[in-house]
C-alpha cells in the first residue's frame, strides 16, 4: 500500500490491480488525501463549478429494458410518452427563463422513430439558440441500427442538425460480463467506446459516466476506469467523469442495498486518482444528498453538476433531493471554494 | 503515513499532530484553530488518530426505544420544533399507563435501553415521573432507563421541593439508571439568552451532571451547533465539559447535535452542511480527550454521513431508534428506525467492526 500511495503522490500512474487494492484495503485518508492533492493540482484556483440546465427526456419508451432502470416503459405498455415539439419548446423556454444555457436531451431507445425525426428535433431545439448536450452512445448505436447507417454517419448527421456535445450516459459498467447481465439489449463496451471516439474525432466534447454498486466486482470497476482512461489518452475528448451510484428502488434489483456515503467517497477519490487525464469530476448531490456532495469536494470532485431544473430518471428510482442554485452556491462557499457557473465544456460564465 | 502527515503539517497542525500522537491535551486556542481551518481532511485525520487509539476499529450501537412522554413545555426554546404550549391542539402527554403500553408493545424485541425525555411540563407532579419510571420497570425490569436531561432533573427537583441530589436518589429508587445528554445546547449565556432564555443555565446543567456523577449515575453530554453560535462559544462549551469530566469521570459519550431549523422559530437559518457536521464531530473528538466515546447520531446527520463520521472521530452511531419525535418534528428526512441488520451493514461498509452494546458500553454482541 505504501508503494501505491508513493506512486500517486509522485505523479505516477497506478494500474487497475493497484486500484482494486486501494478500494479493498485503502482507508478514507489514503484515498481522500491523495485525491484531494490531485484536485488541487488540476484546479489550483479553488473554484468549484456548476451548470444550470434541464434534463429533457423526449421519450420513456424503450426497447432496451435494462434491469437497473426504473424509468422506461416497454413499447405498447401503458404509461409510455413522447414529448411533442410544442412541449419541448415550452420546457426550453422555461429553462431559458431560469437562466439555463443548456439542455441535456436523452430518451429511451424508441422502436420506430427514424433519424430524420431526431434531426428535425435538433433543428427545432436549435432554433431557441441553446446548447444541446444529447444522445448517449446507446441511443447513437440504436439510431444506426434502425436506419442502417454507421454510428459515424449518425453522429455527423446529428452534429449537422445541431447536436453540440454528447453525455456519457449508458456506460453503466464498461465490462461485457456486467452489460450482458444487467442490460443485454444495450450496446456492449466496444461500441460505447467507439461512439465516443468518433464523436471526439468530429470535434464534439463528451462526458463519461459510471453507474456502480450493483452486480459488478471491484475488478470490473477498474476495467471501466481503464477503458475511459485509455480512450482519453488517445482523444482528450472527455471533459468530465460522473459517478452514478445505482439506485435500486423500483428496479429488478430492488433487493440490493444502496451505496453508502463511505463507499461513494472512496470510489470518487479513486476515480480522481486513476483518471489523471480527465480534468473534471462531478459530485452527485442528486443521489448522495447535499451533505455528502459537499464533502465530495475534498475527495476529488471539483464540480457540483447541474441545478437539474428537471430530472426524471433518478427520481423514478426513489430519490428526490432538490437543490436550488442559491443552495449549491452556499454549499460550495461554506466548503471554502468559490462557486462559478459554467458551460458544458467547463468554460466559465 | 508520510504523505498524510505531511498534509496535516502543511495545514499548519504540526504541533497539534504531535500532541495528538503523544496523547497531550489541546488548548482552547488549538481548538479554535481547528474550527477556523478549511482543511477538512487534516482535521479529520487528527480526529481519526485519536479515535483509533481510544476505540480501535470498533463502532458501537445499541438497541433502544425512545419514549417522549410529553411535548408540553414552558421553555419553548427557539431552536425546538417539538415543544408545545399546553393550550396547543398538538399538545400531548402520556399517562403512566400509556408509557407502560409503549414498552409492552415491544417486549418481544431485544431492547436493552429506554431513552425517555420530554418537555418542561407546567403542572405534572413529581409523582408522575416516579410513576412512569416504575411503569417501565414493572413490565421490563431488566431494561436500562436513560431518562430526563439535566434540565428536566432541575425542574423535577423544584417540583419535589428537594435538592438535586435527593431528587436523583428518589428517581434512582424508582428505576432511573442514567441520564441522557440533552439540554446542554451551547452553555454560553449569550446563546441561551437569545435562544432559550427560560432554560436552566449552563452552570446549572453542569451542576446537575456533577451531582449525578457523584451518585454513580453515568450521563452523556451534547452540543447543539449550526445556529447562531461562534467557534469560541463552542470551544468554551467543550472546555467546560472537559473540566467537569476531569473531576467526575461520569460522562460516557459526547454527542454533537446538528441543528434542524425547519418548523422552529429559527427556520430562516440554513441546515447544517456535511462539512460542518464532520468538523464538529472531529474537533470534539480531538478536544475532549477524557470522553471515552463520540456519537454521530444518525437520526440527525443521516446514515450516509454517519458512515463517514466513523472515520472523523465518531465511534458510536446510536441505536435502532423508533418513534423518534424531537428531530423529525424539525424536518429530519432520515428514516424513523433502522433495523439491526441495516446498522450492522452500514458499519461494516465503513470498514469498522460493529459492536452491539448496552447503555454502559458492555459488549452484547460483536458482528
Amino acid at each position: 500500500m505504501e508503494e501505491i500511495i508513493e506512486k500517486i503522490y509522485t505523479g505516477e500512474r497506478i494500474s487497475p490491480e493497484e486500484g482494486v487494492k486501494l478500494l479493498r484495503k485503502g482507508n478514507l485518508y489514503q484515498l481522500g488525501m491523495a485525491a484531494n492533492a490531485w484536485r488541487e493540482k488540476l484546479h489550483p484556483d479553488k473554484v468549484v463549478t456548476y451548470i444550470i440546465d434541464r434534463n429533457i427526456n423526449y421519450t420513456n419508451i424503450c426497447i432496451s429494458g435494462c434491469k437497473f432502470c426504473a424509468f422506461y416503459t416497454a413499447p405498447g405498455k401503458k404509461g409510455g410518452y413522447i414529448l411533442s415539439f410544442e412541449e419541448l419548446g415550452r420546457k426550453i423556454e422555461e429553462t431559458r427563463e431560469l437562466g439555463g444555457n443548456q439542455i441535456l436531451l436523452q430518451g429511451g431507445l424508441h422502436p420506430d422513430k427514424t433519424l430524420d425525426y431526431y434531426e428535425e428535433m435538433l433543428h427545432f431545439i436549435k432554433s431557441y439558440g441553446i446548447h444541446i448536450h444529447g444522445f448517449s452512445p446507446p441511443e447513437i448505436c440504436h439510431f444506426a441500427a434502425i436506419n442502417d447507417l454507421s454510428t459515424g454517419e449518425v453522429l455527423s448527421r446529428l452534429q449537422a442538425a445541431g447536436l453540440d456535445s454528447i453525455p456519457g450516459g449508458g456506460a453503466e459498467i464498461l465490462s461485457d460480463r456486467v452489460r450482458q447481465e444487467i442490460a443485454p439489449r444495450k450496446c456492449l463496451s466496444d461500441p460505447w467506446i467507439k461512439v465516443m471516439e468518433e464523436a471526439h474525432g468530429l470535434g464534439m466534447k463528451t462526458t463519461a459516466t459510471m453507474m456502480f454498486g450493483h452486480i459488478e466486482t471491484l475488478e470490473e470497476r477498474m476495467e471501466h476506469l481503464e477503458r475511459v482512461r485509455s480512450l482519453q489518452d488517445r482523444t482528450g475528448g472527455f471533459t468530465a467523469f460522473i459517478l452514478w451510484p445505482f439506485q435500486p428502488d423500483h428496479t429488478v434489483y430492488s433487493h440490493l442495498p444502496k451505496t453508502g456515503g463511505f463507499d461513494y467517497l472512496k470510489i470518487l477519490a479513486l476515480s480522481r486518482i486513476y483518471l489523471d487525464n480527465i480534468p473534471n469530476l462531478q459530485a452527485s448531490w442528486v443521489t448522495q444528498g447535499p451533505k455528502i456532495a459537499q464533502i465530495s469536494l475534498f475527495f476529488g470532485a471539483n464540480d457540483f453538476g447541474s441545478t437539474m431544473i428537471e430530472e426524471n430518471v433518478v427520481s423514478a428510482a426513489g430519490i428526490s433531493f432538490r437543490l436550488s442554485e442559491k443552495e449549491i452556491c452556499r454549499l460550495i462557499k461554506s466548503a471554502g471554494f468559490e462557486p462559478h457557473r459554467r458551460r458544458m465544456d467547463y468554460s466559465r460564465i | 503515513m508520510k504523505y498524510m502527515e505531511d498534509i496535516v503539517e502543511k495545514a499548519g497542525f504540526s504541533d497539534i499532530l504531535a500532541k495528538v500522537k503523544a496523547g497531550d491535551r489541546l488548548t482552547e486556542e488549538d481548538g479554535l484553530r481547528l474550527y477556523e481551518s478549511p482543511e477538512l481532511l487534516a482535521v479529520g485525520y487528527l480526529a481519526n488518530t485519536v479515535r483509533e487509539r481510544l476505540n480501535g476499529n470498533y463502532a458501537y450501537f445499541n438497541y433502544n426505544q425512545h419514549i417522549n412522554y410529553s411535548n408540553i413545555c414552558i421553555n419553548l426554546c427557539k431552536f425546538c420544533a417539538f415543544g408545545r404550549d399546553k393550550s396547543s391542539r398538538e399538545a400531548y402527554q402520556m399517562s403512566p399507563e400509556e408509557v407502560r403500553f409503549k414498552v409492552m408493545e415491544r417486549l418481544s424485541e431485544p431492547i436493552t435501553e429506554i431513552h425517555m425525555v420530554g418537555g418542561i411540563h407546567p403542572d405534572l407532579e413529581f409523582d408522575y415521573y416516579l410513576d412512569i419510571l416504575r411503569a417501565i420497570k414493572e413490565v421490563r425490569p431488566e431494561v436500562h432507563i436513560k431518562a430526563f436531561t439535566c434540565v428536566e432533573i432541575a425542574h423535577l427537583a423544584t417540583l419535589a421541593g428537594k435538592s438535586v441530589e435527593e431528587t436523583l436518589k428518589m428517581l434512582m429508587e424508582a428505576g432511573l439508571d442514567s441520564l441522557p445528554g440533552g439540554g446542554a445546547e451551547v452553555f454560553s449565556p449569550r446563546i441561551r439568552k437569545k435562544t432559550c432564555e427560560k432554560k436552566l443555565s449552563g452552570e446549572g446543567w453542569l451542576e446537575v451532571a456533577r451531582t449525578a456523577h457523584s451518585l454513580g449515575l453515568k450521563s452523556n453530554a451534547t452540543m447543539l451547533y449550526g445556529h447562531i453560535e461562534t467557534a469560541e462559544e463552542k470551544i468554551e462549551h467543550l472546555a467546560a465539559l472537559r473540566e467537569v469530566q476531569d473531576e467526575s469521570g461520569g460522562f460516557q459519550t459526547f454527542i454533537p447535535l446538528s441543528f434542524h431549523p425547519r418548523n422552529t422559530a429559527m427556520a430562516d437559518l440554513s441546515q447544517s452542511t456535511g462539512i460542518n457536521d464532520l468538523k464538529n464531530i472531529a474537533i470534539s473528538r480531538i478536544f475532549l480527550d477524557n470522553f471515552p466515546h463520540i456519537k454521530a447520531y444518525w437520526i440527525m446527520v443521516g446514515s450516509k454521513l454517519a458512515q463517514v463520521a466513523l472515520s472523523f472521530g465518531a465511534d458510536d452511531i446510536d441505536g435502532t431508534v423508533t418513534e423518534e419525535k424531537v428531530t423529525h418534528m424539525a424536518g429530519a428526512e432520515t428514516e424513523q428506525a433502522m433495523a439491526l441488520e441495516e446498522l450492522v451493514r452500514l458499519i461494516r461498509e465503513a470498514d469498522r467492526i460493529p459492536v452491539q452494546r448496552d447503555t454502559l458500553y458492555q459488549e452484547i454482541e460483536r458482528y
